[in-house]
């Protein structure tokens, strides 16, 4: 029986996608049987993020609606064979998303996978909410920043109260995931540091992901950052975070490109 | 005539409500004027209120008293009924509330500190950190925090309040009329406290009272705070 996570923020552009695909990525390539759902209907992205979209026919609302079946729209990743993704639809709106449409959808996808991974839209809404409700956990991906921090303060409040655990008394787990961390800067106080954040939220640690080009580098390749450049700093740091999602239990280092670094160094001196 | 019909019971009940009291003061024309000023600085102050006037002890005539119910009207001030007022005195455009005269300057003297005096029991006590958007209302005792308040998230109590972690929301501690209400905190980073509608913003806390364990009362009409070691 799967497990089922949604990756949610609150704040737009914080990393969501970039988590999902590099983190069902990275478990799949530990032999864990995964698929990617994209609950951003209408501004989809995880398509392109995992390379896969020139092969989307069927997509997540057809599979809500009943139109297709869910053998018919999931996609099989062309690298990793037990990593599946189910895309959004761009031409609809969040309001053909049905709460019992996507109950049953998530109840078909349990038996047949170990993780299921449901990367929310942002904002507070309808999509969002209808990505964590019938999760058995959250990461939360937060930016070390104050608008992030806060989004994902009341992000963590809804997790509390609007999904099924909620809603049946029980507690809903939550994992913090901090992304695009710098620090150097952090070092500077130009960012809030990890304590800080922690300080706020008050939420278990899932990994710290450095800032790097590799991100986007990967993003624009169609390849998950765990995939594209596994030797990369922020691959290395997805890639401890999944094995910590699978239980090992495993240092908390932040990562970094010596590459990157100097880069660093030699733009800040053209500068 | 309704005879044939089965009867259905005809249900009402008592009920109590919070409306914002407003007290003029003679002469009406600098009221109003503090009014106007008041609706400058901040334009929705009225806006969704029930507002009730008091009008006990000002001896108005019928005129000057429908004069003045247009001129609050003029103003968006929408006027729920009227109290301290003689209901014979005026015609039938504002109802008059229940509260009689005489027990109107008994409570003015005494003014109720502690309705119905809260009983501990109803305290609410929370162990877990208030997230950004949550709004704890305790309406008949205190709160007591084991955790952080973030920014964004508000605690309102008839009672008084108590932060174990950083306080970075809002607090409005003695939020239906009680001024021995206070508010305390282990750090201080609010965005807004107040006790009994008298509040003070972020920006107006002292900068040796951030982030430092404070507690905060009513001295009169002014807020204080104060650390505590």
């Amino acid at each position: 029986m799967a497990q089922v996570m949604v990756v949610t923020s609150g704040k737009g552009g914080v990393g969501k996608t970039t988590t999902t695909a590099a983190l069902g990525a990275a478990l799949a390539r530990q032999g864990q049987r995964v698929v990617v759902v994209d609950f951003d209907v209408g501004l989809r992205n995880l398509d392109l993020v995992m390379g896969a979209e020139r092969r989307v026919v069927y997509d997540l609302i057809h599979v809500v609606q009943g139109t297709a079946k869910l053998s018919q729209a999931l996609i099989r990743d062309k690298r990793i064979e037990t990593l599946f993704l189910l895309a959004a639809s761009q031409t609809r709106d969040k309001d053909s998303l049905s709460d019992d449409g996507v109950e049953r959808v998530i109840g078909e996808l349990r038996p047949s996978f170990d993780w299921v991974i449901c990367d929310s839209p942002a904002g507070i809404e309808r999509g969002a909410s209808l990505a964590m409700r019938h999760a058995d956990f959250a990461v939360v991906v937060t930016n070390p920043e104050v608008s992030s921090v806060r989004d994902s303060d009341r992000i963590i409040g809804l997790l509390d109260s609007i999904t099924d655990k909620a809603k049946h008394g029980e507690p809903m787990d939550k994992l913090l995931l901090l992304t695009r961390y710098d620090p150097i800067r952090a070092g500077r106080g130009e960012m809030l540091s990890i304590d800080d954040v922690l300080d706020i939220l008050c939420l278990p640690l899932l990994g710290i992901i450095p800032e790097s080009r590799e991100v986007l580098q990967a993003s624009n390749m169609g390849a998950p950052v765990t995939l594209n450049n596994p030797k990369s700093a922020p691959a290395r740091a997805y890639s401890d975070a999944a094995r910590r999602l699978m239980g090992e239990l495993v240092p908390l280092v932040v990562p970094s490109d010596k590459s990157t670094l100097l880069n660093k160094l030699f733009g800040r001196r053209a500068a | 005539m309704s005879a044939e019909r089965p009867s259905t019971s005809f249900k009402f009940r008592g009920g109590c409500f919070h409306a914002l009291v407003l007290k003029p003061e003679t002469p009406l024309s600098t009221w109003l004027a503090d009014v106007d000023a008041l609706l400058a600085r901040s334009p929705g102050f009225f806006a969704e209120k029930s507002v009730v006037i008091d009008v006990s002890g000002l001896s108005l005539t019928r005129k000057i008293f429908l004069d003045l119910l247009d001129e609050l009207s003029k103003r968006g001030i929408r006027i729920l009924g009227v109290e301290g007022a003689n209901p014979s005195d005026f015609d039938g455009r504002v109802p008059f509330l229940a509260r009689s005269q005489t027990e109107k300057s008994k409570s003015t003297a005494a003014p109720v500190l502690a309705p119905s005096t809260p009983s501990p029991a109803s305290s609410l006590l929370i162990e877990a950190p208030v997230r950004s958007g949550q709004l704890v209302v305790c309406p008949d005792g205190d709160v007591t925090v084991v955790a952080s308040v973030a920014s964004g998230a508000e605690i309102v109590a008839s009672g008084s309040v108590h932060v174990y972690g950083t306080l970075r929301g809002r607090v409005l501690a003695g939020a239906y009329g009680n001024q021995r209400a206070r508010i305390f905190c282990r750090r201080l980073e609010a965005e807004l406290i107040a006790i009994d509608g008298h509040y003070i913003v972020a920006d107006e806390i002292g900068i040796h009272l951030r982030q430092a364990p404070i507690q905060a009362w009513l001295d009169g009409d002014a807020l204080k705070i104060a650390t505590m070691a």
